[in-house]
C-alpha cells in the first residue's frame, strides 16, 4: 500500500501561487478558504525561500485526537480525511494543527463556524466516489481516478511533488545528490513519522 | 664591459623595474580585501548557515509572506497546538476525571461516616428571613447556567469517549452540536449573573478573624463544636473567593474561545482554553462540595435558599453572629 506524501523542494518554488490556484479551481473551494498557501520566507532578502503548504496528512494527526466528535479517519492511502457531515465546528483542529490547514467558511461570534475545510489530498470524502455530494461537500476525487493531487501536477517547477512517501523520498534524494547541498525536506520531521 | 652589454642591462633592469611596478599597481589595492578578509574571518566562524537559519525561524513560528490572506497563513509551523493536544487529551482529561470522581468518592464517603449534620436544638418554629425573593432567583438562575455549562462543556471534552459509544456518531454530532450551541450561547449569561452575584455579596464575604476560628473547628462538620459566622460562613466565603478569582478567569477564558471574529491567534485560544479547562475543573470540584452541604449535608439548609426562610434553631447553630445581627436590626426598627 501506497503512504501518500506532500513535498515541497524549496530550492525550486518560485512562488508563483499555481499550486494554490490549482486546487481553488479544481474544488471548487469555497469562498475565502484556500485548501494550499505559498509562504515566503525572508521575503525580498537574497536567499529568500518560498514553501507551499497544505494539510500534510500526518502520521498519528493532532488534528484526529483532539476532534471532540472523531470525524477524522486515514485512509489505506496514508490521507486523513474528515466527515462534514459530523464536524461540529469547533475549531479544535485548527488549533492543534502544526500546519494551519483546517478551515472555516466563517468566524463569527459564539463560536460559529460552520463545517472544517481543508486539503483532501484530492480524495474526496466518505460519500461515494466522486457522487455529487462527494463533489460537493470535499470537491474532485482525483485518487479514485487513479491520479495524483492536481497542486502537484500543476506545478510549474515541479518544487511540489505528491504521491507514495516512498518514490517521492527518492525523487527528492536524487536531486539533492546531483545539486548538492543538504535534503530539506520540509515539514516532513513534523508530520511523518512512518 | 661593453656599451652596448652595459645598454642590455639597463634595459633588463628597467624592463623587470616596469613589470614590479605594473604588478604592484595590480596587486596592492587588492591588500584591501587581504586585510578586509583578515579581520573578518572571525566574525564569519561565528556565524551560521544561512539556510539552516531559515529552518530555524520556520519551527520557531517565524512569520513569513503569503499571498493567502487569512488568519495566520504566513505562519508554516505552529508549534503550541501539538503541546495543547498533550495537554488536553493527557494530563488535563485524565486527573480532571479523577478530581471529579474523587471528589464525589469523598462526599460519598464522608455521608456514610458522619451522615446529615442534624439540628442540635429542635425545631423552635419561628424562622427568620435568609434570601430575598430576588436573591433566591439570582442564586438559581445562575446554579443553573453553571450545571447546564458544566454538563455541556464535559460533554465536549469526554463525550468522544463516553457518549459516541452510546450515541453513534451521528447523534452524538447532534448533540453535541447542541452542546456547543448551548455552552456557547449560555457562557455570557452566566458571567453577567456571576458578577451580579459578586458584586451584591462581596461585602458580606470579606475574612474575618471568625473565620480563621471557623476553619480551625472544621466549620463543624468533624466533631460536636460549632463555630461562629456571620451570614456567610468560612467555607461560604472561601467558595466567593474561588467564584471571584478562577470563576471569572473561566469568565474570561471562555470569551476569548466564544468570539474568534475578532481574529485572536491560536497560541492565545490555545492559552485561554487551558486556563479555561483548567478553572473548569477546580470549579466543578468546588461546586460538588457546595451542592452536597446546601442539600444532603446538612439539615435545614436547602430551606434557606428555597422558601428564603430559616428556623431561629438553624440559624443559631450555623450563622450565630448573623443572627445576632438581624434581631438586633428587628429591635431597631421597632423601637
Ligand atoms: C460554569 C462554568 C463553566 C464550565 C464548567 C465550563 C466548562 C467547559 C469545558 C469542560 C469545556 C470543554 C473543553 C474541551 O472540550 O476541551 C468548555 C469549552 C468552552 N467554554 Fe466553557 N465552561 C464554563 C463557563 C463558560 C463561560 C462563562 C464561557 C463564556 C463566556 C464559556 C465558553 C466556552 C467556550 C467558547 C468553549 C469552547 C466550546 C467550543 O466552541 O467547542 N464557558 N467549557
Ligand atoms: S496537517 Fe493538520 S489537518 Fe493535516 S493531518 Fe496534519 S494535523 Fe491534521
Ligand atoms: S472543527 Fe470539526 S473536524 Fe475540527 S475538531 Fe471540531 S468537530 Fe472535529
Amino acid at each position: 500500500m501506497a503512504r501518500m506524501k506532500f513535498l515541497c523542494d524549496a530550492e525550486r518554488c518560485i512562488e508563483c501561487n499555481a499550486c494554490v490556484t490549482a486546487c481553488k479551481n479544481e474544488h471548487e473551494v469555497p469562498w475565502g478558504i484556500n485548501r494550499r498557501r505559498v509562504v515566503t520566507i525572508d521575503d525580498g532578502i537574497p536567499g529568500e525561500k518560498s514553501i507551499s503548504v497544505a494539510c500534510m496528512h500526518c502520521t498519528d494527526a493532532p488534528c484526529q485526537a483532539v476532534c471532540p466528535v472523531d470525524c477524522f479517519y486515514t485512509t489505506d492511502d496514508g490521507v486523513v480525511l474528515h466527515d462534514k457531515d459530523i464536524c461540529i465546528g469547533c475549531g479544535y483542529c485548527f488549533y492543534a494543527c502544526p500546519f494551519g490547514a483546517p478551515q472555516y467558511p466563517q468566524e463569527g461570534a459564539f463560536g460559529a463556524r460552520g463545517k472544517m475545510d481543508k486539503c483532501t489530498f484530492c480524495a474526496g470524502g466518505p460519500e461515494e466516489d466522486n457522487s455529487a455530494e462527494e463533489v460537493e461537500k470535499y470537491g474532485r476525487n482525483r485518487l479514485a481516478e487513479g491520479k495524483l493531487p492536481l497542486c502537484a501536477e500543476m506545478c510549474s517547477t515541479k518544487a511540489l511533488i505528491a504521491g507514495d512517501g516512498d518514490i517521492v523520498a527518492d525523487l527528492f534524494r536524487s536531486r539533492v545528490v546531483r545539486r548538492g547541498g543538504r535534503p530539506d525536506n520540509w515539514g516532513w520531521a513534523t508530520a511523518y513519522k512512518d | 664591459m661593453s656599451a652596448t652589454a652595459a645598454m642590455n642591462n639597463r634595459k633588463k633592469t628597467s624592463l623587470w623595474a616596469m613589470l614590479i611596478i605594473v604588478l604592484a599597481i595590480l596587486i596592492l589595492p587588492l591588500t584591501g580585501y587581504l586585510y578586509v578578509n583578515m579581520t573578518e574571518q572571525p566574525a564569519v566562524d561565528e556565524q551560521t548557515n544561512p539556510r539552516s537559519d531559515t529552518w530555524r525561524q520556520v519551527r520557531e513560528n517565524q512569520e513569513g509572506y503569503s499571498a493567502v490572506k487569512g488568519q495566520e497563513t504566513n505562519e508554516l509551523i505552529q508549534g503550541a497546538g501539538q503541546n495543547w493536544r498533550q495537554l488536553r487529551n493527557g494530563p488535563i482529561a485524565t486527573y480532571g476525571a479523577w478530581l471529579l470522581s474523587g471528589v464525589l468518592v469523598i462526599l460519598a464517603a464522608f455521608y456514610f461516616w458522619r451522615g446529615e449534620i442534624k439540628l442540635t436544638h429542635p425545631r423552635t418554629g419561628n424562622t427568620v428571613q435568609r434570601w430575598t425573593l430576588n436573591e433566591r432567583r439570582l442564586h438559581w438562575t445562575t446554579a443553573t447556567l453553571f450545571i447546564l455549562l458544566a454538563i455541556t462543556g464535559l460533554s465536549l471534552l469526554y463525550g468522544r469517549l463516553a457518549l459516541i459509544p452510546l450515541l453513534g456518531y451521528p447523534g452524538f454530532s447532534a448533540y453535541a452540536t447542541a452542546a456547543k450551541w448551548i455552552h456557547n450561547v449560555l457562557g455570557p449569561v452566566f458571567m453577567v449573573a456571576l458578577f451580579i452575584i459578586l458584586i451584591k455579596w462581596f461585602k458580606n464575604n470579606l475574612f474575618t478573624k471568625v473565620d480563621i476560628e471557623w476553619f480551625k473547628a472544621f466549620g463543624g462538620m468533624v466533631g460536636d463544636k460549632h463555630p461562629s459566622a456571620g451570614k456567610f460562613n468560612g467555607g461560604e466565603k472561601a467558595w466567593f473567593w474561588t467564584l471571584a478569582t478562577a470563576g471569572v478567569a473561566l469568565c474570561f477564558s471562555g470569551l476569548v474561545l466564544d468570539f474568534p471574529n475578532f481574529g485572536q491567534e491560536r497560541e492565545v485560544i490555545i492559552g485561554a482554553h487551558l486556563i479555561h479547562i483548567l478553572t473548569a475543573m477546580l470549579l466543578m470540584a468546588f461546586s460538588l462540595g457546595h451542592i452536597y452541604i446546601g442539600t444532603i449535608g446538612t439539615e435545614g439548609a436547602l430551606e434557606g435558599m428555597t422558601t428564603g426562610h430559616v428556623d431561629v434553631a438553624w440559624a443559631e447553630q450555623h450563622h450565630d453572629l448573623w443572627l445576632k445581627e438581624v434581631e438586633q436590626e428587628q429591635q431597631n426598627t421597632r423601637q
